[in-house]
């Protein structure tokens, strides 16, 4: 019970600043702990397997100067299941919203796991859109017609980024320069990639419009980490009253409030 | 099989703006009513949490469920439709309050004009202003007449707004003083008057303070707070059935409110209905509910849809022009420019219908002798409050990803403010509304499929119009005016309207019109149709106020039927088709 209130509180947006050196240690044992646990049992395959030789352990002494980071259990994977995928998202969306002198990119803002979690729920399973067939091609006015659910389209687009990248550089997606990135994904968005049963511009403007959700979206959604991309919009997010301001001639930069706000 | 329930007066389906309003009237008569609703319960207290553009601006919370029931589309007759399978060009509500729950709140009136267009337009212009394909007719009604029906709508809503220059029929003052000034709306208001032009602060149902309606409902102040197009409102500030209406109509003990009850028909002995069969979305089990009067008071589309499936009134066929249901489905005309400025302003305050309007390039207002066009549109700059997910506009040009996309939308977030106009959309023979012959709903029944596309009158309105908009923009000094191109022909994915108007049209003739100027169907005289689906075409207004005044003049009429029987209106069957 303890435990669980603590967490809670961890999330609640100032309070964690105050707290920041007593948050990054109670995470980091609960970390250790769980984590002794699962090798005791799986060590060697799995997700301790996977993580030997990444950071994982190597911030030991390290306070995190982004508070809500470490402790954030929601950046895990609900719907992928290869970590590789996932990280090849993750290059296509930083692209889209790169990180520059303004601010972060999709990336830290949490992006890629935004859209892994929609994957999994009602929006990559279209759970309210029409999918009975037949599905026939119609004029370019009618709407796109795919029998492929998101989570398919998602994807078949990223494997074929894959694909595409290793066939024009011999490498990864990943591991490819930006520019060599934005290329693939140009020809993606000018549909010049051949895909099964779904256009490559489809998957592009999917792939688009799902990174400016997530980086825009409530942070409650796990993308617009900290309310970084509202603040670099100048977006107040969720204020309950503009009554006595929206008269105002001159421009007021209101620190942006999010729905966590109004959790009583 | 369906069971059978006790028989009630009346029932409605749909609990939006219509079936809200006939319900207060009825129950507050000594009526019963059942109200038969799709969708789920709403009240002020659901909407705590609605400041969530992702819920509810981007995947449509307060929207139809589509894997249910979707259209088919086309443009032309002759063409395959094919399912619309996620929303796109116009959205379409659900659940107790419909449409009226996440509306804006623009409530207006129509003018004398659109009622008698085919009248005064051959008048003023010959017969042939328009080619014989445009099945324009007048609506069987006055503007006169409905006029207390207007004040009655507006009254129960507590409207805020001022009196409009170029609309001198009215002189009854609105229920709430205007909303607040802005700087930017204020900036608009200057460059149209230094242009010559009439703007004024236009109607809202974002109420500008506490007001009390004369059924003793309580709506709140606005707070401006941004969130109301596809939201419901936290407040109770914005006027919907939710918070009038419906508690009204419950108040008085004889409105019986059933949520989750899709309604799949109208059973019908001949030329009388017997009331309706709907079907539990929750469990599947199917409901007979007689009533002595049945009211259409869904959406458009599916008080349209209803009246096909069940096979009640004549299908309108375009290659012979006869019949009538399905026939003048209009759209509106979406004219825009947007401006892009220099100096940042407070783009994420706002309200729904927080705006300026101007009526110079509406109606009639100006003369079209020397142009291809009838009709216009209102002109408005709305202070709407930005949302960040779907503002990221830049000047042309900017790339829609990467690097400089970030920079330059987020510099324009709040330096940019679209002008648009409600474009009005006259019907064409070609536009209609039909049963599907290949696709199916959840239940088995036909998709409706829409046939429509943009007639030669709509580019020519929308090219004069937008320019309009883009010469406000420029005298108000904007850096960057870009007016926006229409497509060649109607795309239903971009986001353009939600205003469909027609398929169940009103008239003054039962062989060119399907309900009398009381919304009673003139084959049918237990059966009432009301909705934007009784306009015989679209105004340069937001429909909602006219769909309020129509709705208090059917209950009016409900109540005479009550008492009389038979027909409101006596017909005025002209020659040619019978």
């Amino acid at each position: 019970m303890l435990e669980i209130i603590r967490v809670r509180k961890l999330w609640k947006g100032e309070q964690i600043v105050d707290e920041d050196s007593k948050k990054s240690n109670m995470s980091r044992r609960k970390f250790i702990r769980n984590s002794s646990y699962a090798a005791g049992g799986l060590i060697g395959g799995g997700i301790i397997g996977s993580l030997i030789g990444t950071n994982y352990f190597n911030d030991t002494e390290q306070p995190s100067t982004r508070s809500s980071k470490e402790s954030n259990f929601n950046r895990a994977l609900m719907f992928f299941t290869r970590q590789s995928d996932f990280q090849i998202l993750s290059a296509a969306t930083e692209r889209i919203y790169p990180k520059d002198d303004q601010g972060p990119g999709a990336i830290e803002l949490g992006v890629p796991y935004f859209i892994d979690h929609e994957l999994a729920g009602a929006y990559g399973h279209n759970e309210r859109e029409y999918m009975k067939g037949p599905f026939l091609e119609g004029t370019e006015y009618q709407g796109y017609q795919t029998p492929l659910k998101r989570h398919a389209v998602f994807m078949t687009g990223i494997r074929a980024l894959e694909s595409e990248s290793k066939s024009a550089y011999d490498a990864s997606f990943v591991d490819l320069e930006g520019e060599q990135q934005d290329k693939i994904l140009k020809k993606f968005e000018n549909d010049d990639v051949k895909l099964h049963k779904v256009s490559s511009a489809y998957f592009f403007e999917m792939l688009r419009s799902a990174t400016i959700s997530g980086t825009y979206a409530d942070p409650l959604y796990g993308g617009n980490a900290d309310m970084d991309a509202w603040k670099m919009k100048n977006f107040p997010g969720s204020q309950m009253t503009y009554l006595n301001k929206i008269g105002s001639e001159k421009f007021i930069d209101i620190k942006p409030k999010s729905l966590n706000d109004h959790i009583s | 099989m369906a069971k059978k329930l006790d028989k009630v007066e009346a029932v409605t389906v749909g609990v939006g703006w219509a079936g809200g309003i006939i319900a207060a009237e009825l129950a507050k008569a000594g009526v019963k009513v059942v109200g038969l609703e799709r969708g789920n319960d709403r009240s002020t207290e659901d909407f705590q949490m609605v400041h969530d553009e992702y819920r509810y601006a981007i995947r449509y919370e307060l929207m139809q469920d589509l894997s249910k029931e979707t259209i088919t589309f086309r443009n032309k007759p002759g063409e395959k439709a094919l399912p619309m399978r996620q929303f796109g060009a116009f959205l379409i509500g659900t659940g107790v309050g419909g449409a009226g729950a996440h509306w804006n709140g623009d409530t207006w009136f129509f003018s004398p004009y659109d009622f008698e267009i085919k009248t005064m337009t051959d008048k003023k212009y010959g017969k042939n202003k328009l080619p014989k394909e445009y099945t324009l007719q007048d609506w069987g009604i006055t503007y006169k007449e409905l006029a207390p029906y207007y004040h009655q709508f507006e009254r129960m809503a507590g409207t805020s707004g001022e009196l409009n220059p170029l609309r001198p029929e009215r002189t009854e003052k609105y229920p709430t003083p205007p909303m607040k000034d802005t700087p930017i709306l204020k900036s608009y208001m200057d460059a149209a008057n230094r242009l010559g032009l009439h703007p004024f602060r236009q109607p809202s149902a974002n109420i500008s303070e506490v007001y009390k309606n004369p059924d003793g409902e309580t709506l709140n102040q606005c707070q401006y707070c941004g969130f109301c197009e596809k939201f419901g409102c936290e407040y109770g500030a914005k006027s919907s059935p939710n918070v009038t209406v419906v508690p009204t109509a419950l108040k008085t003990g004889n409105f019986d409110l059933r949520t989750h009850a899709n309604v799949t028909g109208i059973i019908h002995d001949g030329n009388k209905a017997t009331g309706v069969r709907y079907v539990d979305t929750q469990t599947g089990e199917e409901f007979d509910q007689p009533a002595d009067i049945v009211v259409l008071t869904s959406y458009t589309l599916n008080n349209t849809r209803l009246l096909l499936q069940s096979e009640l009134g004549r299908p309108y066929d375009p290659k012979t022009g006869t019949g009538v249901i399905g026939k003048n489905y209009c759209y509106q005309i979406t004219a825009v420019a947007t401006g892009f400025f220099k100096d940042r302003f407070n783009a994420a305050m706002g309200a729904g219908a927080l705006g300026t309007t101007l009526d110079d390039y509406n109606n009639d207002n100006f003369d079209h002798s020397d142009l291809d066009f009838i009709h216009g549109g209102s002109i408005t700059m709305k202070q709407l409050g930005k949302r960040p997910i779907n503002e990221n506009g830049a000047p042309s040009g900017t790339p829609r990803w990467g690097k400089e996309f970030k920079k330059e939308s987020i510099k324009w977030f709040n330096r940019s403010i679209p002008v648009t106009s409600q474009g009005a959309s006259m019907p064409h023979k070609n536009n209609y509304l039909s049963l599907d012959p290949t696709y199916k709903d959840a239940y088995g029944n036909p998709l409706l499929r829409m046939t429509y596309d943009f007639t030669e009158q709509d580019h020519a309105l929308y090219d004069y119009i937008t320019a309009r908009c883009a010469d406000i923009l420029e005298e108000m000094g904007a850096e960057v005016v870009e007016p926006k191109e229409l497509t060649d022909h109607f795309d239903i994915v971009p986001a353009q309207n939600d205003h469909i108007t027609g398929g169940v049209i009103m008239g003054a003739d039962p062989e060119t019109s399907a309900l009398n100027n009381y919304l009673q169907m003139w084959d049918v005289d237990n059966v009432f149709v009301i909705g934007a689906s009784a306009f015989a075409h679209n105004g340069g207004y937001n429909p909602t106020g006219t769909v309020g005044a129509l709705a208090y003049r059917a209950a009016e009429g409900i109540l005479k039927y009550r008492k009389n029987k038979g027909q409101l209106v006596k017909r005025e069957t002209s020659n040619k088709l019978v």
